[in-house]
């Protein structure tokens, strides 16, 4: 039998890893090569499948479908088996309002405020996220030193959990934390940033956005690096400015890479949780209530747990969400097209 | 396996079979515990002490955040069966239906009924004798004041009945006087509210028992907070800053940034040991309103979890720390009200050097006779976290404008009823 | 091009401020004692105020220098503070004692690292624990995933077979409901298959992810079939083609999944929280979250485990941070 195409290992850890990798391998492939006789080659697909599907299944869809029948059901107990079913009781207790666009009109306020503050939070925030990546990943393609430094820089405060990020700007804003020393030095007032609802909103905005920059600048970046650069030779010979060929050569080629960071980014942030739990607390008032944390708050953090009523609010969610993301998906494909 | 061989196994596979056994015998016991200071090293040296003496049990402590651990994960936990053996709980009512019943386990249920007879009712469903557990503290919620500031502005620090009116006031001057930021502080919580509120004539609950927030002396003193959260009277940064979760004032207390301070007896241990001698500071008797100088009493229970695979050790281990020697060592220490009517009467001797320490609980300790029927009757009723949560979040919203004082009112029974009645 | 060169040097410079400043600042500051912290304005470098031990007296008494009434300055230090007064000696003549208000006192400081703030924690704060649960999840997480989610990418990649399309739609869908939403129902779960207070119960369930599967399925495609044809003719397994062939050749997007995985299970601290409820199985990030909930006031013990916890994600980021980039870069993310 031909011998496959291996990494070379020239040192001895190398080979020792290796090595241990072949016979942990080998010793699976005596549970699973059997299977291929009795499934055939085409039906071991299956057999690759498996492991991955019964941790999904068990794990992740057969709770979610739980959950969707939770939205249906009633009560304060916690087996499906023990609550009463109501039918849709609890999505029209969500979507009783008056008038939509007035919170305080609606019977569940703090879900419509939540679903205002985490539209505004989405928008600015994926704008802001693919603005700064993009112009990161711009110069960072440029002929610039110390590159791989600078990379890592940006990249850096996406390793650390959300619970510290929060922690540390919340008490970098504190009354008496940094910006306001430093506001003091240069003969400023003190200003309670996360005491004042159009502030702690910008914070959130702006603290997501250094947490999770760095990752959407490499993909970016990546992205930039892999446009031939025959291309932007060629636009100079012709003379070409740099404004025209970024706008017919990087940005069309860029496209795919810029539709992957903003589905990412923009699923990301209607999901955000914890950081924005630790820093505000979806404070002041409900000024940065966003939508996860109405549903944690609803379903866990009170002493009557109405299970029932966060479900239905996580499947509006999941809903809303996936709809956004097919016109994301479609619109990409449309204006891809269209730019080649 | 030959015939020789399994003899040759027999031998050994006998004496692990009894060393098996008698491992087998020890049981694990555990506690899910928080600190309001550091109590769970008194607990600690209690347990050693038990266990010295039962030497087939051992206690292991869980000590987990109040917030989350307590208020959120154990509930989730007791009803998927997952729960602890013991545990630490502030919400007695809601939890009820969870504690185990030592009455048939204790060798002289009448020892408990004689020295904890009122607080069990606060751990059990209405009309049930069951003996859960002990009270690890009783509480009652009273102001601080930093004495020093006071003293540097020239203001006396008022003795007897003031009223909150009045408070504000000498608080304000204090801190303009000294130039400290803010005059006054309160817990996040409903629960350090109500105190106050009933003192200015809230009734709570309607003529059927059913909380009924809306009248004239609750509004007073939510007027009251709104105005001097507008004021600048009260440090925002506890009642605004961190919504969603309970939020202490002691940080900006210890830090001297305000002269008042509304919490509760439970703080004199970690005001001993934070503060020191950094500053004087003194509990002083509840301010009062029209209608009483009331604040809330409260407390936590270390209690047994019904569904323990180990009734019998659980009762040994509660029967033990609630003898009248080791809840004098464990108040001693901790420097919490006894829970011991006994106790309470005969008197502990406190571990406190600090005359303010001594002096504080003293203050405490006499404030108890004070307590509004209303008080109690709040604290036992099995729902007041609904009642306290909703007060809380919704003044807040009133607080920061988004809710005109009297749409956060009608929001709070709105979301007390809507609540109560998924329960039923 | 001089201009935007320097436009670049200076928005990357800016970048390091913002990114790293946060961090270094954190850092700086958890050598600072409790007081040290309160200071306003504060100092960059950690000050903590002198003491001196002084004849007749056990404990190390702090400096201040005190303006007297005469305008004198005079090094004394501190016995004890009541009320607005201070009772204060000469170091040089303790048998005399001076009385001053607490105005006239200014605290003597030097240049000194708060190692305390390290150990005195540590003490009570169970952090060799904490880390071995943490890496122990973090590794045999990793590992695991690596291995299923490769797995699936391969047969969702190189095979034709019937509900392909609609395995992978659902794998991808669930992206849109988070874990924290269907908490309860994963707890439960848990409780059945009889995983609560158990590290698997904090390994398998995340291990799973639709966005590994995802990731490695779009560079698995760009792998060329005939390779595996090739194999096939000679005679080798499906499971061999797997891990001779497409593993070896997935290498860069395989280490992006594993740098994922390890930030991913490292920072994990919601499911932690509600399976583990016996201390001695806690991670990393609960146990510190449990510790600060005990110590809301001390922030400057706060500050030094925080530092702690981001120690060891820290070292593993330096030691791979080259992979990242290349492993992002040849995932093939433009397909």
């Amino acid at each position: 039998m031909k011998r496959s195409p291996r990494p070379a290992a020239k040192d001895l850890p190398g080979r020792l890893a290796f090595g241990g990798f072949a016979a942990v391998m080998s010793l699976l492939g005596l549970a699973i090569e059997p299977l291929q006789r009795l499934f055939g080659v085409r039906r071991m697909a299956w057999v690759f499948l498996a492991p991955n599907l019964a941790i999904f299944g068990i794990f992740i869809l057969f709770p979610m479908a739980m959950n969707f029948y939770y939205a249906f059901t009633g009560g304060t107990a916690l087996y499906p088996q023990d609550r009463p079913f109501v039918g849709t009781q609890n999505f029209e207790r969500i979507f009783a309002c008056s008038n939509y666009l007035d919170p305080s009109t609606c019977r569940e306020d703090l879900f419509w405020r939540a679903v205002f503050n985490s539209g505004t939070f989405v928008l600015l925030h994926v704008a802001g996220l693919v603005g700064f990546a993009l112009v990161t990943a711009l110069v960072l393609n440029a002929k610039i030193r110390a590159r791989g430094f600078f990379r890592s820089v940006y990249f850096y405060p996406v390793l650390l959990s959300p619970v510290v990020v929060a922690l540390l700007w919340k008490w970098i804003l504190q009354r008496d934390g940094l910006l306001n020393a430093i506001r003091v030095a240069l003969d400023l007032e003190r200003v309670l940033f996360l005491l004042n609802a159009d502030w702690a909103m910008f914070w959130v905005i702006f603290v997501t956005i250094w947490a999770n920059m760095g990752f959407h600048t490499l993909i970016l970046l990546a992205g930039l690096q892999s446009i031939p650069a025959e291309l932007y030779e060629a636009a100079q010979i012709d003379g070409t400015g740099p404004l025209r060929s970024f706008r017919h050569i990087t940005l069309p080629l860029l496209m795919p890479n810029v539709m992957v960071v903003l589905v990412l980014a923009m699923i990301r942030a209607v999901q955000q949780f914890d950081l924005v739990y630790v820093l505000t607390g979806g404070g002041p008032g409900s000024a940065t209530l966003l939508m996860v944390q109405y549903i944690y708050e609803v379903g866990f953090a009170s002493q009557i747990q109405r299970f029932g009523l966060a479900a239905s609010a996580s499947v509006t969610l999941g809903v809303v969400l996936l709809i956004i993301t097919l016109i994301q998906l479609r619109v990409g494909r449309g204006s891809e097209s269209h730019l080649a | 396996m030959s015939r020789c061989a399994r003899s040759i196994l027999a031998a050994p596979m006998t004496v692990l079979a009894v060393l098996a056994g008698s491992a087998l015998a020890q049981v694990e016991l555990r506690m899910t515990w928080y600190d309001d200071g550091s109590e769970s090293q008194v607990m600690r040296d209690l347990l050693d002490r038990f266990e010295a003496e039962n030497p087939g049990i051992e206690v292991v402590m869980d000590v987990v955040p109040y917030s989350s651990g307590i208020l959120q994960s154990l509930p989730l936990q007791l009803a998927s069966f997952q729960g602890p053996d013991l545990a630490r709980v502030t919400d007695l009512g809601g939890l009820s239906e969870y504690f185990i019943d030592l009455r048939p386990l204790v060798s002289d249920a009448g020892y408990w009924d004689a020295n904890f007879g009122p607080f069990l009712d606060w751990m059990r469903p209405a009309g049930s004798d069951a003996i859960p557990g002990f009270m690890t503290q009783l509480t009652v919620t009273g102001p601080y004041v930093n004495a020093t500031l006071f003293e540097q502005a020239g203001v006396e620090v008022p003795t007897g009945d003031t009223s909150w009116t009045e408070w504000a006031e000498l608080s304000r001057e204090v801190a303009e006087a000294t130039g400290t930021p803010y005059a006054m502080a309160m817990d996040r919580t409903g629960h350090r509210l109500a105190g106050p509120a009933i003192s200015m004539g809230a009734r709570f609950f309607d003529d059927t028992g059913y909380p009924a927030i809306d009248d004239e002396g609750f509004r007073r003193m939510a007027q009251l907070m709104l105005d001097w959260h507008a004021d600048g009277t009260k440090i925002p940064d506890v009642w605004i800053g961190s919504s969603g979760s309970y939020v202490a004032g002691n940080e900006q207390f210890v830090n001297a940034q305000v002269a008042f301070y509304m919490s509760g007896s439970w703080q004199i241990g970690q005001f001993t040991n934070l503060i020191g001698d950094a500053f004087d500071w003194q509990a002083v008797p509840n301010p009062c309103g029209p209608e009483a100088c009331t604040g809330m009493p409260g407390g936590a229970a270390l209690v047994g979890i019904a569904d323990t695979d180990h009734p019998e050790e659980v009762a040994l281990v509660l029967d033990f720390l609630a003898q009248e020697e080791q809840l004098a060592e464990f108040y001693g220490r901790t420097l919490f009200i006894p829970g011991h009517l006994g106790l309470a009467e005969s008197g502990v001797d406190f571990d406190a050097e600090l005359p303010a320490t001594v002096a504080a609980l003293d203050t405490f300790a006499r404030q108890v006779p004070k307590l509004h029927p209303t008080a109690y009757a709040l604290q036992g009723y099995p729902y007041n976290r609904v009642v306290f949560d909703a007060v809380r979040d919704r003044l807040t919203q009133a607080m920061v404008g988004e809710l005109t004082l009297d749409q956060a009112i009608e929001r709070m029974q709105s979301d007390i009823d809507e609540q109560i009645e998924e329960a039923q | 091009m001089h201009a935007t060169d320097w436009l670049a040097y200076a928005y990357l410079a800016v970048g390091v401020l913002v990114m790293f400043g946060p961090v270094v600042w954190l850092v700086a500051s958890s050598f600072k004692t409790a007081a040290g912290l309160l200071e306003f304005p504060p100092t960059f470098l950690p000050y903590a105020q002198q003491t001196v031990e002084v004849d007749g007296f056990d404990q190390l008494l702090p400096l201040f220098d005190v303006t007297l009434e005469d305008g004198n300055v005079r090094r004394l230090a501190q016995i004890r503070r009541v009320g607005i007064q201070a009772q204060m000696v000469d170091p040089a003549a303790p048998d005399q004692r001076i009385t001053v208000g607490i105005d006239q006192r200014e605290q003597v400081r030097e240049l000194r690292l708060a190692w305390e703030n390290y150990t005195v924690p540590l003490r009570r704060f169970n952090f060799l624990s904490y880390l071995r649960n943490s890496v122990v999840v973090t590794i045999t997480a990793t590992i695991i995933t690596l291995l299923v989610n490769s797995m699936a990418a391969f047969a969702l990649s190189k095979y034709r077979f019937r509900g392909r399309n609609l395995v992978f739609l659902l794998i991808i869908g669930t992206l849109m409901i988070p874990i924290s939403v269907i908490l309860v129902p994963v707890y439960l779960v848990i409780t059945q298959v009889g995983w609560v207070n158990n590290l698997w119960g904090v390994i398998i369930p995340g291990a799973a992810t639709p966005t590994g599967v995802f990731l490695l399925r779009q560079y698995m495609l760009t792998i060329p079939d005939q390779l595996l044809d090739a194999g096939r003719i000679d005679g080798a397994s499906e499971w061999r083609l797997y891990w001779q062939i497409v593993l070896p050749l997935s290498a860069p997007a395989m280490a992006v999944l594993a740098i994922f995985s390890v930030m991913w299970r490292w920072n994990d601290f919601l499911w932690p929280l509600i399976v583990l409820t016996r201390s001695e199985l806690f991670t990393l990030q609960v146990g510190l979250n449990a510790f600060q909930g005990e110590l809301n006031v001390q922030w400057h013990y706060v500050l030094a485990m925080t530092v702690l916890t981001l120690l060891p994600i820290t070292v593993v980021f330096a030691f791979l941070q080259r992979f990242i980039t290349t492993g992002i870069a040849s995932s093939g993310v433009k397909q």
